[in-house]
């Protein structure tokens, strides 16, 4: 088993780590830092294809690296606005999760 | 240095470079917008609407002309550089967004107008920052050529329509938003995956040169069916439509507008994109049914949801959920059966009509539920009595919104179903044809339970009603009128 391989094999288990946290887990930080270890997964799959792409004389593909600091950025701003979210909804007294049967709270339980 | 070759670096053909204008404008007016402070965000925001308009009209008569515009950015050409392309799909969303965004705009100036002596300008700052923001991600999503472009316009996107939701500050609507950005979040980055293992088996993230190289195999399929599910996160897709009722419900009218009509169709758009132009040849009967029988729960779960709303938002929300299963059944209808592959014939049109016409109904429903609720002080359905009396002008932008969303002749919506009816009947799918038939039962039904209640006379004596300014009135009534006579523009000459 090749270094690309390993990592690739350790991105997928971030991603399956990641997206069981998100969808498991009704605390909302742990929803963001879950996202962002799915993030992180990705990522390494764009490294290990970067590597898996690269020319005679090139380390690796320019071209998922490049893909690869956008992503970084977008999960950045993704995150920063959902802790401001995050913490804007704790000072209102909202709490920290999404499992209020008081409001909207994402069923089709006819609301009043 | 050897000079590039030709093939790499492609001049800029006439009207190409109102693409770049088409997603720059918007920019440059958000960047205004934020130097401009709480003073002058409004006065800003406003001035853009028109110019954003005539640039997407400009762009639409280039497509008119010549079928299709093509920019390549920086003039490096595909596989090396990203390209823009304009065909006749963009051009129609591009000027819908633009109407609909202007609509929206003029109608939020009495919420979000110039602020008043000692009142604070944040939120009227947020919302126009956010319809900029929302406005240029979308030209972005009808221009793209490339994934990773597409990837961007659409957080970009999400960015700029989850600040929407919560513009009022209550924890409600707080959790309606993040639960939004969660959603969204986890639709991008499934999408992100599908592009990794695109890019991982053929080198390339453009459209037209994928249309050419992908090929039906395992890395094909995974990434197709990533793309895909991330896709129908975004778009509230049912089963995945949880998050759209309480986030469009609970956000200012003008802003559920926009997210309603225009944000969810963003989203689409990409998934007709990755379909219809990137893997054309990898859609199999199967996959594509399963994509309707989809759009037929959100059609039929959708419209017997809102009929047992007792809030006009959350009716008006559910009306939503249903109509983007209606978008949904151009895969099965698109399908040949006998070619194997997706054509684009007259199921999409239908899709097309379908989402422009339901962006015009579904904009002038919610701004005219808001001034209802203005009117009213309320949004109770059980309480609207005495309204067709107190605000007729709105209850008929309501009513002619319907109009279009049940698909009554000669508007777009009964436009777009006939279509996708006729397309249903000419494949032998004769099962979505019964979905459709249905649906619009349904739209009638919650359509007359609403009107019903308003052309009631109160039983008490009325409360007094606020007043509302004419032009407010204006602006729902343009838009539902444009849906309702839509249709005509297919038979004109």
């Amino acid at each position: 088993m090749n270094p690309a391989t390993l990592f690739g094999l350790c991105g997928a288990a971030l991603v399956g780590i990641g997206l069981y946290g998100l969808l498991t887990d009704p605390r909302l930080l742990r929803k963001i830092i879950a996202f962002n270890l799915v993030g992180s997964g990705v990522f390494l799959l764009f490294g290990v294809v970067a590597r898996r792409g690269a020319e005679a004389g090139l380390g690796g593909d320019p071209v998922p690296q490049a893909l690869v600091i956008t992503g970084i950025v977008v999960a950045f701003s993704a995150t920063s606005l959902a802790v401001a979210l995050l913490l804007r909804l704790h000072d209102t007294g909202g709490g920290a999760t999404l499992d209020d049967a008081a409001d909207g709270d994402g069923t089709d339980r006819p609301q009043s | 240095m050897t000079p590039l070759p030709d093939a790499l670096v492609a001049g800029v053909p006439a009207g190409a470079g109102w693409l770049v204008a088409a997603i720059a404008w918007p920019v440059i007016a958000l960047l205004l917008v934020i130097a401009g402070g709480e003073r002058l965000a409004a006065r800003v925001g406003v001035l853009a609407l028109p110019i954003g308009l005539a640039i997407a009209a400009a762009v639409a008569l280039g497509v008119a002309g010549s079928g299709e515009l093509v920019y390549h950015v920086g003039g490096w050409a595909p596989p090396l550089g990203i390209a823009l392309r304009a065909d006749g799909l963009s051009a129609a969303m591009l000027l819908v967004t633009a109407v609909v965004a202007g609509g929206a705009g003029i109608y939020a100036l009495a919420d979000f107008g110039p602020p008043r002596a000692g009142a604070s300008g944040r939120t009227t700052l947020a919302f126009w920052a956010s319809l900029l923001g929302a406005w240029a991600a979308l030209n972005l999503a009808f221009l793209g050529n490339d994934l990773f472009n597409l990837y961007v316009a659409l957080e970009l996107l999400t960015f700029a329509a989850v600040p929407l939701v919560c513009l009022d500050g209550r924890a409600e609507t707080l959790k309606a938003a993040l639960r939004y950005l969660l959603y969204a979040l986890v639709g991008s980055v499934l999408y992100l995956l599908g592009a990794v293992l695109l890019y991982g088996a053929y080198g390339t993230l453009d459209l037209g040169l994928l249309a050419k190289a992908a090929q039906p195999g395992p890395a094909t399929w995974a990434a197709a069916a990533l793309m895909t599910a991330g896709l129908l996160a975004k778009t509230a897709l049912f089963p995945l439509h949880l998050w759209l009722p309480p986030a469009h419900a609970g956000a200012p009218p003008a802003a559920s507008a926009v997210l309603s009509a225009l944000v969810v169709k963003g989203s689409f758009f990409i998934v007709l994109r990755l379909w219809f132009e990137a893997l054309p040849g990898l859609a199999n009967a199967a996959a594509m049914q399963l994509i309707g029988l989809l759009g037929a729960g959100a059609i039929l779960y959708g419209s017997a949801l809102a009929l047992r709303q007792t809030r006009l938002k959350l009716l008006v929300a559910y009306s939503t959920v249903a109509q983007i299963g209606y978008l949904f059944l151009v895969f099965p209808l698109a399908f040949d059966a006998a070619a194997g592959r997706l054509v684009a014939g007259a199921a999409l049109t239908g899709g097309l009509l379908q989402a422009v016409s339901h962006a015009l109904a579904k904009a002038a429903m919610f701004m005219s539920a808001g001034l209802i609720a203005v009117t009213l002080g309320h949004d109770r359905i059980a309480g609207l009595a005495g309204l067709a009396r107190a605000r007729p002008t709105s209850l008929l932008a309501f009513a002619l919104a319907g109009v279009s969303l049940v698909g009554l002749p000669p508007s777009g919506g009964f436009a777009a179903k006939w279509l996708l009816l006729s397309a249903a009947v000419a494949t032998g799918q004769w099962w979505w044809a019964v979905v459709i038939v249905l649906g619009g039962l349904l739209t009638g039904a919650y359509l007359v339970l609403v009107l019903m209640r308003a052309l009631e006379e109160p039983a008490t004596a009325a409360a007094p009603l606020q007043p509302i300014a004419a032009w407010r009135e204006a602006a729902p009534l343009t838009l539902a009128l444009l849906a309702v006579f839509m249709g005509l523009a297919g038979v004109m000459p």
